[in-house]
């Protein structure tokens, strides 16, 4: 391995990792925006223009609020759970292809940090990887709200990561690989986006993952009406802001991965057409995907300031009684559809 | 081969930690350090598939069950139940027949041309997809059959008695 | 049991419909409710910014005023203390020495002149009672402070200052 490729993929790493450490903090003053325009009132503007600076205020008010660890609680495990939630939510994001390669001199620069052969699947690890933070922090704090979140969380996630893998299956035997950079390669253009072919999986897919960065309206390991405040009824300062910073990031990555899976990722109309220098065209094509994880970033908060939260039967009987079979069906059509086009055409 | 050596190692910790320690929650996620070591193994050996599903079913999924049931029965080390001489017996015997059976295994394992020095891809998604939808198709569909058993059965199992009038 | 008044309506719940139990139509449905939200003008006045005009007949804090000479009016009659629903006021009369004739119009002046703040309640009837106009609620809002002894609005917060007209055009 020799050292320019190293130093290469560190300023790429580093890049993506403040890319989703920004994104995340402005995404926290976006939702209260939005949750004011939506209630027809300004959300906060005093500090900066457009309350530009309140997400650094807020930081800034949880790195120095004091850290409270219960009595009862068991101390270790209390500090590892957010540890996990936020390691796990910065590494998914190292198999996102953010754009098409960048020339620069006799240099090819991928911008994707890890082409991993099952790079899909990788996703789904560290997603599922997730919900221990949530576990192991909800289990330390001692406390009942705590333990009911955490265990809701786990019920969650194990039942919709299935609905969300089957959803997966059917897009996959579409598309014939696992690699996200190949996912995204084929859909190049406009006509050639995922979401033509699989509808009913993007929407089964999309729910299944509101339900694992348990936003609204499957928030139940948080739901402040029952318990509190979920897993991190116990959780103050910095260790919080980790657990809210982490929900931000995962909400960001699965955007970017919905954008990626069933949008075309980097790809846009015409970007053949343009007779533009790839450069040029892979510059566009960042900006594209961003342009995307920002439209499903705001839809996810439009999701949350319009639904109510669902009952924990609901949200079972959801997911295991509708989008299961809904998702298994789709995997039977979505075969005899590609069966019948290798034979008639 | 040190990585090899440095990651074995854990896995033996991490594995008799998951014995030793009181705790069943302690236990439990030992455990799944363990299944994470396994996963190095597999990603060591270029079987990422392998190592993905691992990862996914082992760690994301079945110790999350697992973990589930511990946080609810709340066990603590006092209210750990006494084993009878029966049981006890029993584990050794089982144990040693478990010990048995792995050193007849590794008796039998072919060590001089390890499988995957002939053919370093083996582990990828295409090639294990060729071989078990070809060459182990009736094992394959018999074990998904197995696992469909069983869950229908938990299913009833699960499904509350109608009640007798 | 009987209803008493048989205004009783016993609820009929329907089964939902199939486009009631696909959901889908309805979240639609409150998804574009919250988008025209979203676009909506807001109400919201930004305050220390914009102001939002006074009543021409706002009540605010107490001013004690001075005639055309610069004099205080108020002649400590007591008739606002008597007028005050609340208790809130209280003074002090002093009678006015011939060096003090440029300071207080009435020879008996008011020396301490105190409103607790905390218990007015801004009806106006001590204005109305006054009979030298000496007193208007016509300040600003009553600020908010730390301790109960600062409500107590001395001589030196109510009383108007000077106005010259020599220093205004300097």
């Amino acid at each position: 391995m020799e050292l320019s490729f190293v130093i290469e993929k560190f300023i790429l790493v580093t890049i993506v990792f403040i890319v989703s450490l920004v994104v995340a903090m402005y995404s926290t003053l976006a939702e209260r925006k939005i949750a004011g325009f939506m209630q027809d009132r300004y959300g906060p503007d005093r500090a900066g223009i457009f309350g530009l600076l309140q997400p650094l205020c807020d930081g800034g008010k949880f790195f120095f609020k004091e850290e409270i660890i219960p009595s009862g609680a068991h101390k270790t495990l209390f500090i590892i759970g957010p540890t996990i939630a936020i390691i796990t939510a910065c590494i998914s994001s190292a198999v996102i292809p953010w754009g098409q390669e960048l020339t620069i001199g006799e240099r090819v620069i991928s911008l994707q940090v890890a082409d991993v052969n099952v790079g899909i699947l990788y996703m789904f690890g560290v997603i599922a990887l997730g919900v221990y933070g949530i576990m192991l922090g909800g289990w330390a704090s001692n406390n009942k709200f705590s333990l009911m979140g955490a265990i809701r969380a786990a019920s969650q996630s194990i039942s919709y990561e299935i609905a969300m893998g089957l959803s997966i299956i059917a897009l996959l035997m579409v598309t014939q690989s696992l690699s996200l950079k190949d996912i995204v390669a084929q859909q190049s253009g406009f006509v050639n986006w995922n979401i033509w072919v699989q509808p009913l999986g993007f929407i089964i897919f999309i729910v299944c993952a509101f339900a694992e960065c348990n936003r609204v309206p499957f928030d139940l390991p948080e739901c402040e009406t029952e318990l509190v405040g979920g897993y991190h009824t116990e959780y103050s300062s910095m260790k919080l802001g980790l657990y809210m910073f982490s929900e931000y990031i995962n909400m960001f990555v699965s955007s970017a991965l919905m954008a990626s899976l069933y949008f075309g990722g980097y790809n846009f109309p015409f970007m053949n057409d343009l007779g533009l220098s790839p450069n040029w065209i892979t510059i566009l094509g960042v900006l594209a995907f961003f342009l995307k994880i920002f439209a499903f970033i705001f839809f996810f908060m439009w999701i949350r300031w319009t639904l109510p939260r669902f009952r924990y039967d609901q949200l079972m009987k959801l997911g295991w009684k509708m989008l299961i079979p809904l998702a298994i069906a789709n995997i039977v059509l979505t075969g005899v559809i590609t069966v019948l086009k290798d034979l008639y055409f | 081969m040190s990585l090899f050596y440095v990651v074995a190692l854990l896995s033996t910790f991490f594995a008799l930690m998951t014995i030793f320690t009181k705790n069943p929650v302690h236990s439990v996620l030992y455990l799944v350090i363990t299944f994470f070591t396994f996963t190095v193994h597999y990603i060591l050996l270029n079987a990422q598939f392998l190592a993905v599903v691992n990862f996914i079913v082992y760690m994301g999924a079945i110790m999350v069950l697992f973990l589930f049931v511990l946080m609810l029965l709340n066990m603590n080390e006092d209210v750990e139940p006494m084993k009878s001489t029966l049981v006890k017996v029993m584990a050794v015997i089982a144990g040693c027949c478990l010990f048995v059976t792995v050193c007849g295994a590794l008796h039998l394992f072919d060590t001089q041309t390890p499988l995957i020095e002939k053919d370093p891809s083996i582990g990828l998604v295409k090639n294990l997809g060729q071989v078990l939808f070809k060459e182990f198709l009736l094992p394959f569909e018999l074990s998904s059959l197995l696992l469909l058993t069983a869950m229908v059965g938990a299913v009833l199992l699960a499904k509350k008695e109608p009640k007798r009038i | 049991m009987q209803s008493l008044t048989n205004r009783k309506k016993v609820l009929e719940q329907k089964p939902m419909t199939l486009m009631e139990r696909i959901y889908f139509p309805a979240i639609i449905k409150g998804l574009t409710i919250t988008l025209r939200h979203f676009f909506k003008k807001i109400p919201t006045i930004k305050y220390p910014e914009q102001i939002r005009p006074y009543s021409k007949n706002f009540r605010g804090q107490h001013s004690l005023k001075r005639d055309e000479e610069g004099r205080e009016r108020c002649t400590a009659c007591g008739l606002c203390a008597l007028s005050c629903p609340a208790e809130a006021i209280t003074m002090t009369a002093a009678e006015r020495s011939p060096a003090e004739k440029d300071l207080y119009r009435e020879e008996k002046y008011a020396a301490v002149y105190e409103i607790n703040m905390l218990r007015c309640i801004f009806c106006g009837l001590c204005e109305e009672a006054c009979p030298k106009e000496a007193i208007y609620l016509d300040g600003p809002h009553v600020t908010a402070d730390y301790l109960r002894k600062d409500f107590i609005y001395g001589k030196d917060k109510l009383v108007e200052p000077k106005f010259d007209i020599r220093n205004l055009n300097a």
